[in-house]
């Protein structure tokens, strides 16, 4: 198990490198930068004053090197004007239109996306699993066809727009706007039990969008693996020498069809941080979403590619767990080296 | 020689033989046992039901997006000046009791004074019928020729606003009949590319093994391990402004493309990997027949079917996809109309509350996915006919 989780954490680190270096890229992909586009602005304006500024900053952040080190420098593999100072050293950079450091304009949103991430994984995966045993055990009852149904509708609305039917619904019918993850009252207090209730309460409806999508598809693919197992000879011989259904079907079909239902979540998990991310943009939830949308649309490098970067650790972190859970439920896994189909 | 003679003469019934009238076929069975494997998935697919109306139905849209200059009531840019925000105008058949056919009751308008609001009455006095195979808007049908004709138009001076106007007075049905014109063929381009990517990196993989395999499996793992939509958006956001609308479509569509062929390449390499020990490729290797022309006139055909099932799985994300950046202002722009740009202007919680009709391009999004998905997944079933 140690040598499996060992091998998955070496694979992780060139992943990362080379999605950090493609994020870099895609972000100076556009002509120009913040910062040429804002000295055009002020050379317009006739301000002297804040050119020095923008001289400075262009400057520490080495903006007028080649592309590749200020990659290096970015992420901390290479003295920048001020020594060693990028993301690995916990400098996530400077965001020009806020004019205040990246970390500072990000704030708790990290937080409450992980938050927000990692409670859509758990509904997806509460949800899905009774729902999926329930209609494969009852194939064809009517319980089977309202899941296949809702899931077939779950998986045609994109999440977005569930949110912006949701919205309306609640804006309509309750008068509530949906919004915001936690009591304006805690928006600037420190972390405190009232708050977590708060944005745990707060978190309902987000979660419930995010995860519709996924627990559809989770629900078709448990149900379609459990029918496949249940239908084995083994399940035959066991229920002939009269095991109980449920003790049947809880030590064997299951167990197997575990298997895909985890592997699934790593499949999962990029759709559903995609899926946060707009979903967040449309609730205007304070995650990294909506911060992200509008520094791709300013062209303010650091803090779109910070966030990127974030988002796809986070989906990189999430795949790693569902390995090695699998690892943990599969010894075939963990001591056969690599899945094989 | 005497010997011989002696011998019964080695007798053959002249009559003619019939090898098979053992077990005869009849021409049903005939037909049954000797169709091809497409034949064979022809009328498996035809069993399901679902799907075959999925099928017909998504045919019958994109038939009606070829045309829909004759289709939809106005043109796409026409402006309505004085209807703007006007709610849907529903269909009516009878008038105080009696029959008149199709029409619409047109609308009274006033300003709310306090909310600055336009208030729109339908008025019972105004017995707007509709036209049918009648001239109307002028357009350009396809660019190639001028023309006005519509299947359905408004009566004269009146109006035919049934899922109601935008903040332009520019009429919502119009508009998504013609933006499922962008929307439907993005997908179809979209999953071209990384059909094309898919096949190819997943049979080179899955052909060559080694450290082509390897190297291709570690960038598979990577680009599916990248969160989709904000590298969409980033890379959106990465074209340059000054492109042309048409190229800015190419460009998302490549874009789109891009992210979408690992689970294609998957596929392909697994069914590669299973197919190329057979005894047929061998021989083929045997007779010297090239890497190429065994992957494609060996291995390909024989899982073609289960490639197309995926594709048409496929097709949905990548029309959810432009949607979804259209809807963020990141993907196409006006005057490029798709039902995503549509919904951009849904955005604004409180437009929708007070004018709800800007919601309903999503009811064809929604519409087209499931069709796709049920067509998927009864091609997937019919894919493999003899189980």
């Amino acid at each position: 198990m140690l040598t499996y989780i060992a091998r998955r954490l070496f694979i992780m680190l060139p992943t990362l490198l080379i999605i950090s270096l493609v994020i870099f890229l895609i972000i100076q992909a556009p002509p120009g930068d913040y910062l040429s586009n804002m000295i055009q602005e002020l050379q317009a304006q006739g301000e002297t004053a804040a050119l020095e500024k923008v001289a400075f900053l262009r400057k520490e952040y080495g903006l007028d090197k080649p592309i590749l080190e200020q990659y290096a420098v970015w992420m901390g593999f290479w003295p920048g004007p001020n020594g060693f100072s990028g993301i690995l050293q916990g400098n996530w950079g400077w965001s020009f239109e806020n004019n205040l450091p990246v970390s500072e304009v990000v704030g708790d949103r990290l937080t409450l996306s992980f938050i927000l991430n990692f409670f859509s994984m758990l509904f997806v995966y509460i949800v899905s699993f009774p729902i999926g045993v329930y209609s494969a055990t009852r194939q064809y009852s009517i319980g089977d066809y309202g899941f296949t149904f809702i899931g077939y509708l779950g998986l045609a609305t994109p999440n977005f727009l569930l949110a912006l039917i949701l919205m309306y619904f609640g804006n309509v019918y309750f008068g509530i706007s949906v919004g915001n993850l936690m009591d304006p009252a805690y928006l600037d207090q420190p972390w405190s039990l009232e708050k977590i209730r708060s944005v745990l309460a707060h978190l309902i409806a987000p979660v419930v969008v995010i995860g519709t999508s996924g627990t559809a598809s989770m629900i078709r693919r448990l149900r379609a693996n459990l029918l496949d197992e249940l239908q084995k000879q083994y399940v035959v011989t066991a229920r002939a020498k009269g095991l109980s259904p449920a003790k049947l079907l809880i030590k064997y079909p299951i167990r197997m069809a575990l298997n895909p239902f985890v592997a699934d979540i790593g499949n999962l998990l990029p759709s559903l941080i995609s899926g946060s991310a707009i979903v967040a943009v449309v609730m205007s939830l304070p995650t990294v979403g909506p911060l992200l949308v509008g520094a791709l649309q300013s062209q303010d490098q650091y803090l779109a590619g910070s966030l990127l970067l974030f988002l796809s650790v986070l989906t990189v972190l999430g795949m790693l767990v569902s390995d090695m859970l699998l690892a943990l439920l599969d010894p075939r896994i963990r001591l056969g080296g690599g899945a094989s189909k | 020689m005497s010997q011989n003679e002696d011998r019964l003469e080695h007798w053959v019934n002249p009559a003619p033989f019939d090898p098979m009238s053992v077990e005869k076929l009849s021409p049903e069975q005939e037909k049954f046992y000797m169709a091809s494997q497409w034949q064979m998935m022809w009328w498996k697919f035809r069993r399901h039901k679902l799907a075959m109306a999925s099928g017909i139905l998504l045919i019958v849209v994109y038939l009606g997006a070829l045309f829909a200059e004759v289709l939809a009531p106005y043109e796409l840019r026409s402006r309505n000046a004085r209807h703007i925000f006007a709610p849907p105008q529903g269909i009516h058949l009878f008038d105080k009791g009696e029959f008149v056919g199709p029409f619409v009751y047109g609308y009274d308008r006033k300003l709310d004074l306090n909310t600055l609001q336009r208030i729109y009455t339908p008025n019972p006095d105004k017995v707007q019928k509709l036209r049918f195979f009648c001239s109307g808007d002028k357009y350009d049908f396809w660019g190639l020729f001028k023309g006005d004709f519509h299947l359905v138009c408004p009566a004269e001076g009146g109006t035919f606003f049934l899922l109601g106007t935008d903040r332009l007075g520019r009429d919502i049905f119009s508009r998504i009949i013609y933006g499922a014109r962008i929307s439907l063929t993005i997908g179809l381009v979209g999953v071209a590319i990384s059909f094309i990517l898919g096949i190819t990196l997943g049979g080179l993989s899955g052909y060559y093994g080694g450290w082509v395999d390897n190297a291709i499996q570690r960038l598979i793992e990577m680009v599916s391990s990248f969160p989709h939509l904000p590298l969409w958006m980033a890379l959106s956001a990465a074209l340059p402004v000054t492109w042309s609308p048409i190229l800015v479509f190419f460009g998302i569509t490549v874009i789109l493309g891009l992210l979408d062929w690992p689970g294609l390449a998957r596929a392909v390499r697994s069914k590669l990997l299973s197919l190329r020990e057979e005894d047929f490729c061998t021989a083929a290797q045997l007779m010297g027949a090239s890497p190429g022309r065994i992957i494609g006139r060996h291995l390909l055909p024989s899982f073609m079917s289960h490639l197309i099932a995926s594709v048409s799985l496929a097709i949905p994300s990548m029309i959810l996809g432009e949607t979804a950046l259209s809807f963020l202002g990141l993907g196409l722009r006006p005057p490029v109309t798709s039902w995503g740009v549509l919904l951009n202007e849904a955005q604004n919680i409180n437009a929708v509350v007070i004018t709800p009709w800007l919601l309903f391009p999503m009811v064809p999004v929604i519409v087209i996915v499931l069709a796709f998905n049920f067509l998927g997944d009864g091609l997937r079933d019919a894919a493999d006919p003899y189980k």
